[in-house]
């Protein structure tokens, strides 16, 4: 469904992402995970042809269920926007309009789109409000963003996305900023649509429970490149990359630690890299780094499907 | 380096006027005083006048240029001096009104209703007939009437600024309520107060040439440019140059006064973020 | 044993909203008092109070068993310190490290500072050439260090950290909690902690307690909340953590869509409209406060 090789993207001399691949297939979550700055977001921005001026990008392919996206238009990249490639952001605060209705703001999307009556534009708004498990939907229609809480904000930002029946998803860190209780119920209905409409969902986040509960396929991020790609049984059983294993290794897991112990942190903090670095952007927190890490880094296979950067054989 | 070119020139005019209120009087060769009823309405030099008097000498035959940069002296004590004091009052009363909220905000606020329900200009002119025209008493009026648009800027600034957890660390590591104001609000509004102050200076200057040309501000014969436009008045059909060359400064400086307010808002904007 | 804090049926309210509802809570010398919760529940807000920055509507705080009320500024920055959430906000933008660090000091009319700061950057693991540095040059977890060695400069007895995690990556986060274990353990320190990522709190924390709508509806030692809690609330909370555990699914903890507004809090107990397990009387009587084994549990059905 979404086909993406050799992603490049700079700002000025500084180049965030170096050479992202990956691939999401029809019906398949694939989670793209790593931490603040490692170039997530902007893989998806670049993707959707959204960067900011002055941000540069390059591909060898961005191919969208048969549409080479590198070749569109601005003109054309927006009729797939909204219509065929749905997005949904971490505030929904911010992306919602706060001086429209939810009713207009789903209508304008459709009738932008599709065309068709108000009339009917509407009667889909309140069939897909009630779809993600908003109740009431008249009455949410009529009401301004400010009216509605974090969790019936993002389930509308969900609505607005499938206003137009999209292939493919696109939801950057969708449930960072709501509350344990509220985050289950979204992804559970993420899952459930997506079983439902056979979407193939791109889902960005930085928590690894997320990630465990709702991918199929995990790409891990750091310093702008893929640096393991998995199955997600396969990542979370056999996590290969020293800084997969790093980042496993930190987060407390409930019931699985004894008390008392430390935690295993990577040392160090995410580096700037300089626009001329070569090798590994890990090496220096990397416990496993040795001189040839500074020269090249191959790609590896472990296992079909599971893929990894690092001089390390497993 | 485009986008700095109006902050630049704001910066170089602003320059010229501090280094003319400073050593112009001394650098020029005449006494601003000084009359000379033989010499009277000289025209410029390149209006066929003469070169002994570069901008020509006034109805009295004192020297243009002479009068000219004394005034800018005068114009810039004025607007400084003028901001100075507003800037006291408002900055004072704002980050109160900000910091502490209830009914000391309501205060301050029913105080800057107060003075904005002020027609300026009026009250600036009966004070002034009424207590006598100085330098003194029009730097102290205006400072006394232009410190509302400090007083807005401090309080919503204070109190965004009141909310941030730095300000709560301040007060849980037992500093005093005047240290949290001076050394944690203060320096981080400041580079609101920055813009507000340059504002203020020209609108204090602009004011100032509106009473001195009503005859109410500076009195004579310190040549203040709007008292020198007010003496031109008569003049200004057969010799416009007259009132055009103090016009013409009083539009320079004020605009070079503005577009370094806006030139600092952004820098320092940019150093914040940095 | 005297208890490090105590807090005695403390209210507070901003206009309408009754942000903490009778709160009252022991926490014992040495000891970290976890506080879970979501957003709105009132923990910032009784963190605030138990720092004494903000007064309570009524009701009272014991440290180290003086009043609150009664102690000077400097008195009280001498027992009780704060280390907050978000780095970016709670460092002065325009002061220096050193500056930041030396607060407290200076505060206390110790002027000599430089040794003690540098000692203490040492301490929290930050190199001597970041003291002359500003906040925006450092990175968010040597940002929470700076924070860190602010609050333990005046060697308090008594940190409370607000959500001191929750801006971090994971990576730096496991780091920040390393160092506040082990600076506990040298220093004797007890930890207020408030998060809402109940992981970091089981890691953390010897006693947990478990805010909804501006009460504690349960409280109890770390291992026995969560191996067998007793409040529906606290189920559902525990429920819905997701484990970096493939292959289990999205949990249900079935408590629907309605989201908590302190505004209008229900009547009865103030959790019965999400309750899974709602029976009769909870909607009309107050639940009563059940004490048993060093646990308390605030609700109908938990006297069983």
């Amino acid at each position: 469904m979404l086909d993406v090789a050799g992603l490049r993207v700079s700002f000025g001399a500084i180049e965030a992402v170096h050479g992202v691949s990956l691939r999401v297939r029809h019906g398949e979550t694939h989670c793209l995970v790593g931490e603040s700055g490692c170039g997530k977001s902007v893989t998806a921005l670049a993707i959707m042809g959204l960067l900011a001026r002055g941000a540069r990008r390059r591909a060898e392919r961005i191919g969208f269920d048969g549409t080479d996206l590198l070749a569109l238009s601005d003109r054309g990249m927006g009729r797939l926007r909204g219509s065929r490639i749905g997005m949904i952001f971490q505030e929904p605060m911010t992306s919602l309009n706060p001086a429209y209705t939810v009713s207009s703001q789903l209508t304008e999307v459709y009738r932008r789109h599709r065309g068709g009556t108000r009339a009917a534009a509407t009667e889909r708004a309140a069939a897909l409000l009630g779809r993600v498990g908003i109740s009431a939907p008249g009455l949410r229609l009529g009401q301004f963003p400010h009216q509605l809480s974090g969790g019936l904000r993002q389930r509308v930002m969900i609505a607005m996305a499938l206003m137009c029946d999209p292939d493919l998803l696109i939801a950057d860190e969708p449930t960072t900023a709501l509350d344990v209780t509220v985050q289950a119920g979204i992804l559970r209905l993420l899952a459930a649509l997506q079983a439902e409409m056979g979407l193939a969902l791109l889902l960005i986040t930085h928590d690894l429970g997320v990630v465990a509960r709702v991918a199929h396929q995990v790409s891990v991020m750091y310093a702008g490149e893929v640096v393991e790609s998995a199955p997600v049984a396969a990542l979370f059983a056999r996590p290969t990359h020293p800084y997969t294993q790093g980042l496993l290794a930190s987060v407390p897991v409930p019931g699985k630690l004894r008390r008392g112990q430390p935690l295993d942190p990577i040392p160090g903090s995410v580096p700037r890299i300089p626009p001329d670095f070569v090798g590994c952007g890990f090496r220096e927190r990397c416990r496993f780094a040795m001189p040839a890490c500074a020269v090249a880094v191959p790609l590896r296979e472990r296992a079909p499907g599971h893929s990894y950067l690092c001089q390390l054989t497993p | 380096m485009l986008r700095h070119l109006p902050t630049a020139l704001g910066a170089l005019i602003v320059g010229a006027a501090l280094l003319a209120a400073l050593f112009g009087p001394s650098l020029v060769p005449h006494d601003p005083f000084a009359q000379d009823l033989l010499r009277r309405l000289v025209p410029p030099a390149w209006l066929g006048g003469d070169a002994a008097h570069p901008l020509g000498t006034d109805q009295l035959g004192r020297d243009y240029l002479a009068r000219l940069v004394y005034g800018a002296r005068i114009s810039l004590v004025i607007g400084v001096v003028a901001a100075l004091t507003s800037g006291l009052i408002g900055i004072t009363l704002g980050v109160l009104g900000g910091f502490f909220g209830g009914w000391v905000d309501d205060l301050v606020m029913f105080a800057i209703t107060c003075r904005l329900s002020i027609p300026l200009i009026l009250v600036a002119l009966a004070v002034v007939s009424a207590v006598g025209s100085s330098l003194s008493v029009v730097v102290l009026t205006l400072g006394l009437l232009l410190w509302d648009r400090f007083a807005v800027v401090a309080r919503t600034t204070t109190m965004q600024v009141r909310r941030l957890d730095y300000v709560a660390a301040a007060q849980a590591a037992g500093a005093s309520g005047f240290h949290v104001l001076w050394r944690e609000v203060l320096p981080n509004i400041a580079h609101h107060l920055v813009v507000v102050a340059t504002l203020e200076v020209a609108l204090a200057i602009l004011l100032e040439a509106v009473l001195s040309f009503l005859g109410l501000g500076v009195p004579a014969p310190l040549p203040s440019w709007g008292l020198m436009i007010a003496e031109g008045r008569d003049y200004m059909f057969f010799e416009p140059w007259v009132i055009m060359v103090p016009g013409l400064s009083l539009f320079v400086l004020v605009l070079g006064i503005n577009l370094l307010g806006d030139g600092l808002r952004d820098l320092l904007a940019a150093s914040r973020d940095a | 044993m005297m208890s490090a804090i105590e807090v005695r049926d403390v209210f507070r309210s901003f206009g309408r909203v009754r942000a903490v509802d009778g709160v009252s809570l022991r926490v014992p010398s040495g000891g970290v008092m976890g506080i879970v919760g979501e957003s709105g529940c009132g923990k910032s807000t009784l963190a605030r109070i138990i720092l004494g920055l903000l007064p309570a509507s009524s009701g009272d705080v014991l440290v180290e068993g003086q009043s609150l009320a009664g102690l000077d500024r400097r008195a009280r920055a001498r027992l009780i310190q704060p280390v907050f959430q978000d780095p970016y906000s709670s460092l002065n933008p325009r002061h220096r490290v050193r500056d930041i660090v030396a607060l407290p000091l200076r505060a206390q009319g110790i002027w000599d500072v430089e040794t003690p700061v540098l000692d203490m950057l040492a301490r929290v693991g930050l190199d001597s050439t970041l003291a002359d540095r500003l906040p925006a040059q450092l990175s968010g977890g040597q940002r929470q260090r700076v924070a860190i060695a602010r609050a333990l400069i005046l060697r308090p007895r008594i940190v409370v950290c607000d959500e001191p995690t929750s801006a971090l990556d994971v990576s730096v986060q496991a780091q920040i909690l390393n160092l506040l274990a082990e600076l506990r353990r040298e220093m004797g320190l007890t930890l207020v902690f408030i998060s809402h990522n109940l992981a970091v709190v089981e890691h953390i924390a010897t006693e947990v307690a478990v805010m909804y709508l501006g009460r504690i509806v349960e409280q109890a030692p770390v291992e026995a909340l969560f191996a067998d809690p007793r409040h529906p609330y606290t189920r559902a909370l525990l429920a819905s953590v997701l484990t970096p555990e493939p292959g289990l699914g999205i949990p249900d903890a079935g408590l629907g869509d309605g989201t908590p507004d302190p505004a209008n809090i229900p009547s009865g107990c103030r959790f019965h409209p999400r309750c899974p397990s709602v029976t009769a009387g909870c909607d009309t009587a107050d639940p009563a406060k059940i004490r048993a084994k060093g646990r308390l549990v605030e609700c109908l059905l938990a006297a069983d």
